[in-house]
Parts: C-alpha cells; structure tokens; sequence
C-alpha cells in the first residue's frame, strides 16, 4: 500500500511538475465553462429581419407591427420593394424577409385569403426552423384576433402546450449539464491520454515494469490523478453550473456523483489504453483526438440520439459519455434517483472494467 | 532563404512524415472517419418522434386526428390508454410526448367558442421539444383545414401565409452541418499535423544540431509547413469531395474560392500549431494544450452547430478570435449560397491577418537560442 501511494505521488508530481501543464489543467476548463454555457445556444432571440411593406392598408402595418413587438425578431431595414432583399439575406445582414403584398388589406376585409410572403436564409436549417416556427406563431395570433375583431367564426382550438422538466424551455438548462460532461471529459483525457506513451518515449517505463511494481499497481497509479483531479474539477463545475447558470438539480446529488466516478474510470480506462498502444506521443494524441472527437459528438450532448440511423446508434453503445449525459440530465433535470439511473450505470461499469483490463494487458504486452 | 537548403529540409521533413505514420492517418484517415461518423450521425433533424395519443373518449373525430399525426413523417404514435400511462411512458424516455384529447375534445375543437386540446413535451432538450411543437401545430392545422372543408365552412385563417427557405428548402440540416464538419475537422488536422513537430525537435536535443547547421529558422519553419500543407490540402480535397459525393451536399460556389479559402485557413491552422510546439517546446505539454484550444472552440464557438448571432454580444466578440469562425461562414456561404463576396472576403481577410499573426509570432519567438 506504501508503495503504492509512493507510485501515485510520483505521478502527481509529473504531471504538476510543469507549469505550463498546471496552468492547462485549471484555467481553460473554468473558463471555458463560462464561455461556452453562454455561446452554446439554440434559442433564437434576436432575429434580424426585413420588411417590405407594400400595403397601402393599416392590417399591413398591423402585422408588420407584431413582428416588431415580438421579443424574438429585431427589424433591420424597411425596403420599398423587394429588389434589395436577397441581398441583405444573401449576406446574412437578414434572417428572414417578411413581404406583405399590395392588396393585404384589401384581400382581408373582402375575405379572401391575404397572401403574406415569409423569405428564410436557410444556410443554419436548425435556425430557419425556429425561426419559421417563431413567425408562424405571429400571423396565428394575427389571424386569431382578425377573425375576432372582425366578426368572422371564432378562432379554432389551439393546443396548449406544457413542458415537462423545463417549463420555458430554455437551452441552457439543456446544455449546461451536458458541458458539465463535456469539460470532465476533456480534463481526463488531458491527464490520461499521453501519460503511459510519455513515459515509453522517455524509456523510463521500462524502468518502472523491471521494479517490483505488478503491471496492475503501474496503471493504478497512472489512473488515480486522472480520477482525482476529474473528480475535483467536476464538482466545481456543477457547483458553478448550479450556482451561477441557475440549473436546476433536482435529483439526487449521490446519483450524480456515482455517475460521474463510473463515468470517470471508464473514460480514463480508454485514455490509458491509447496511451500504451502508442508508440510515440504524435500517435497518443491522435489517438487521444480520435477518441474525444467522436465520443462528444456522438453523445447526444447537441444532437439527439434518435436522430442518429441505427448502426450509428448501437456504436454509441460503445461511448460512456452517451450515458454520462443521461445521467446528467436525468439528475440535474427529470429528478432522477439511484434506482432510474441504474440502466446507465452498470454499461459504465462495464466499459470502466474493459478498458481498465484493456489497458493493463497493452502496458504489459508492449514490453517485448 | 536558400532553396538548395530548404529542399533538404522538405526532403527531410518528408521522410519523417512517411516513417511515422501517424501523419499520413491524421491527414486522411482521420477526415475520412469523422466525416463519415458525423455525416450520417449528427443530425438535427426530428423524424419519426415517438409521440403518445390519449383518447378519453374515441370517436371519429380523434380517429383522423390519430391518423393525421401517423401520416406524418414527424411521428411514430403510440396509443395509450390513459393519462397515468402516458405519464408514466413520458417518464421512462418512451415518448417525447403526449397529445391528451379529452371526452369533450369534438365540442373542443369544431365547437363555438376557442378551446383548447392539451398537449405536453419532454422540454429537457428544448431545442427538439420546439421543434416537435411546430410539427404537432402544423398537423393541427391540417388536420383543422381537412374538418372545415368537409362541414364546407369558410378557411378560418384570413392570412395566407407562404413560407420560401433559401438554399436549404428542405431544411436538411445535414446540408449546414456537413461544411461546418469541414472546419471542424480541418482545425483538428492542422493542429495535429504540427503541433507537435516542433516541440519533438527540442525533446530530441535535434533542434541544437539544426541550429548549429547554418540553415536560417525561417528555412527550419518553411521546411516544416510545406509539407504539413501539401498533406492537409489533400485532406480538405479528400472532405470536400465526400461531402459533395456522398452526402449530396450542393456546392453552388466555385471550387477556386473553395481552395483559396481552404488554403488561407490551413496556414492559420498551422501556424497555430506551428506557435504551440513552438512555445512550449516539449511534446506533453504541446499535446495538452492542442486539445484545449482547437476542438471544442471550434465546435462550440465557430458556428457551426450553435448560431452565433444568438450567442451575447460579449461571447460573439470572443468568437472573433477564432480562425474557425470565419471558415465556418464560408463553406456555409460557398456550400449553400455559392460566391457571395459580401461574406467571404471580410472572413478571407480576417484570416490572412491571422496567418500572418501566427507565422509572424512563431518566427519571432524562435530565434537560435538555447536557453
């Protein structure tokens, strides 16, 4: 046991030995933190538009008013006709161009339908999406209160919607938790990933394997600062995520922390398995890339799961961090406890031990 | 500079890179995997959401509601039988949602007066719970059309509304991710291909036998991005060539604009990798810091997948230090659009600077010293 302490000291000590490294550790993932819960969004707020208003009427300037007093639109210019439009669109100036024809008003009060033209730059389709939702929920209301005000049949039956877990629907109470994932993720790897092939290229790990040290006790110790400083910048980070974004955490506290350690074995068990199937630290980062890469972008942490054709779906079976975000969400969100967890947790276990295995085997093999 | 000496350094430069080779993966392999992993895989686009239906009472009318939202592609419909099961099924991740038609739900929707017909969604992604929202309206809609033309009423919707999405009518969010992916991967490429080349060098102790040599650093720094950019524009042609292929992405630019912005970028990207091997001289750290600094900026902060224009203005400013940026809202415009020179020659611009920035510092901070 002494010894093994001593083991893990040591590595300590190579990893915060460097300045540079320890500066890397701490700095970046806080404030990246701060950044990227701001930046990463996909509510719409602020949607730049143009009008070109060629009613004559006052129902044209009705309309045109709604889109201004919505909170989610910002007009940026007002066009005579629609020369200039694809223009301001084509450079972005405009997301979305709104055209009320000629005989707008005409065409209301006489009960024909009204054509109303919607232009929206597709290039963000996730964007225009939003966006057209947000535009069709205007004119809705437009023509429920046309048709009320003007003795026409009443309105039809709307659907009232209610969110569950996040009632406003706010983004950042999505992507918050998932960063939470994302920037443990990325700490590990930072401290797993090159440390084995580290030590390969200097020659000191053929050094280590000819002491008394089992393969076993060498990888324990080049686990635990990866575990240690993973689960030290985790829990600031949920503290910051709780405290200064104001995301809920409603579940279980204990949950989240198992969820975290399993996840923090398995996701350190990959990184020293890339690391001692490296000869050469080149290789160690691209494994360390080829690994992160892929298991962020295929975690559901912006993009759903479902969305995803099969095949892609079972590989995602492979990537703990698919179930670290289950798990995120599910405690911080949807209240979840140890029991609703547990489908998550014994996949990490599972991996955690793998690749632990995995890792051990490849340290030792790579001798000869 | 003296071309005899700098073709050695290339010719040098070169062998490394075919004995390791871990170039020659990150260069193709690498793009290769990832935009085949990602282009199938990341998708914004809902279809076939599992969606629950709760009809108190069944009659006629719920029935072609039921069978409006099955017609749609949006859906996949589970029926329930009660609103504890709809509930309980919402809480297992079964069904995004659930649409409650309660026994009055003919008196709801055709009678006088407005009513209103519950609906509720998981919102823990608020992104897919909106979009699932705007479907389910527009059923709705469809499904209101259909029953006020059968009673023979007037349309009740005094507005005609039509909708034009440029570039991407059909919204295919493949379609925008896929050039995003580019950038993306491209950061990755050109960080890795160099950054550690320098900092290998100084471990070795080789840096102190090149100095003592009489090439000039700016020769050493040349011979060292030459052939990391020959490598990457192979990998940028490799993306751009499956992206159009296989994933029928429309490039409606031209393939010139493509290269030369592909080409500015690439100097940017190694250049920044050039600047980290450079400054920290020793590959762990290099390493470390490569991580940090290239991937998830680039996929968060680029525009890529999260609209910049709904980021704070504070966070837009910060994104106006980032190379991918402004590579990102090229190929977009390039891919989509085609040459709008309005946008691509400010984002050519600013990366220019930024590739002379990164050169310039990382010569600059490479003299021949030892200490």
């Amino acid at each position: 046991m002494a010894r093994l302490l001593a083991l893990i000291r040591k590595e300590f000590l190579a990893l915060l030995r460097d300045k540079a490294s320890r500066m890397v550790l701490i700095g970046p993932p806080l404030i990246q933190l701060l950044v990227f819960s701001y930046a990463a969004t996909f509510d719409l707020n602020n949607i730049p538009f143009v009008v070109i208003n060629e009613d004559p009427g006052l129902a044209g300037r009705e309309m045109v008013a709604r889109f201004e007093g919505s909170p989610s639109f910002r007009q940026v210019a007002a066009l005579p006709s629609t020369a200039g439009m694809a223009d301001l669109i084509d450079h972005r100036a405009a997301l979305l161009a709104i055209h009320v024809g000629r005989d707008f008003s005409r065409d209301l009060m006489i009960g024909r339908p009204a054509p109303l033209q919607i232009v929206i730059d597709g290039r963000n389709s996730n964007t225009a999406a939003i966006a057209l939702s947000y535009a069709s929920e205007i004119v809705l209301g437009f023509d429920a209160d046309w048709a009320a005000a003007h003795g026409g049949r009443a309105a039809p039956a709307t659907l009232e919607v209610r969110a569950w877990y996040n009632p406003n629907l706010l983004s950042r109470w999505f992507v918050v938790p998932g960063i939470v994932g994302l920037l443990t993720f990325v700490v590990t790897m930072l401290v797993s990933g090159l440390s084995v092939v580290r030590e390969r290229e200097a020659g000191t790990f053929d050094q280590l394997l000819v002491t008394p040290y089992r393969p076993w006790e060498i990888l324990l110790g080049k686990a635990a600062p990866g575990l240690l400083i993973g689960a030290a910048e985790a829990s600031v980070i949920v503290v910051v995520a709780v405290t200064w974004f104001g995301v809920p955490l409603i579940g279980s506290v204990v949950a989240l922390a198992l969820g975290l350690a399993l996840f923090l074995v398995s996701a350190i068990g990959i990184g020293l398995m890339i690391s001692s199937l490296a000869a050469t630290q080149q290789q160690g980062l691209l494994g360390a890339f080829l690994f992160l890469v892929p298991a962020i972008i295929l975690s559901g942490f912006a993009t759903p799961i479902e969305n995803m054709p099969r095949l892609v779906q079972y590989v995602t079976y492979l990537n703990p961090m698919r179930y670290l975000m289950v798990i995120l969400r599910g405690t911080f969100l949807e209240g979840d406890g140890f029991v609703a967890l547990l489908g998550q947790y014994w996949p990490l276990a599972l991996l955690g031990a793998a690749s632990m295995t995995a890792a051990t085997a490849l340290a030792r093999r790579r001798m000869g | 500079m003296n071309l005899g000496r700098l073709r050695g350094l290339i010719w040098k430069e070169s062998v490394q890179i075919l004995r390791d080779p871990s170039a020659l993966a990150i260069a193709f392999v690498l793009p290769l995997f990832l935009l085949l992993l990602f282009g199938y895989g990341v998708s914004l686009n809902a279809e076939h959401v599992p969606i629950g239906v709760v009809a108190e009472h069944p009659n006629p009318q719920t029935e072609t509601f039921v069978g409006t939202l099955r017609h749609s592609r949006y859906f996949d419909v589970h029926e329930l039988p009660s609103l504890a099961a709809a509930g309980a099924a919402m809480a297992q991740h079964e069904i995004r949602g659930f649409v409650w038609m309660r026994s009055d739900f003919a008196r709801q929707t055709l009678g006088p007066g407005p009513g209103t017909i519950g609906v509720a969604l998981n919102g823990v992604d608020a992104n897919t719970a909106r979009l699932v929202q705007g479907y389910l309206t527009q059923s709705w809609q469809i499904w209101l059309a259909q029953q006020q033309q059968e009673q023979g009423a007037a349309p009740a919707l005094p507005v005609a509304a039509q909708t034009r999405i440029w570039f991407n009518p059909a919204l295919r969010s493949r379609d925008y991710l896929v050039p995003g992916l580019i950038a993306v991967i491209m950061t990755l490429i050109g960080a890795l291909l160099t950054a550690l080349v320098v900092a290998r060098e100084w471990e070795r102790g080789t840096m102190e036998a090149l100095m003592a040599s009489p090439v000039t650093m700016a020769e050493i720094l040349v011979g060292k991005l030459l052939p990391y950019f020959v490598l990457g524009m192979g990998g940028m042609a490799l993306s751009v060539g499956l992206a159009v292929t296989l994933f029928a992405v429309p490039l409606r630019g031209s393939l010139l604009v493509l290269a030369g912005a592909s080409a500015l970028f690439l100097l940017v990207a190694l250049g920044m990798g050039l600047l980290i091997s450079s400054l920290a001289r020793n590959q762990f750290v290099a390493g470390q810091i490569s991580i940090v600094v290239t991937f998830l900026p680039a996929f968060i902060l680029s525009g890529f997948i999260f609209d910049i224009r709904s980021m704070p203005t504070v966070i837009q400013g910060i994104t106006h230090i980032l190379p991918a940026r402004y590579f990102v809202s090229i190929l977009q415009t390039v891919f989509l659009a085609g040459d709008v020179w309005a946008v691509i020659l400010p984002d050519a611009g600013a990366l220019a600077m930024m590739a002379v920035f990164f050169l310039g510092v990382t010569l600059l901070r490479s003299r021949k010293r030892l200490d």
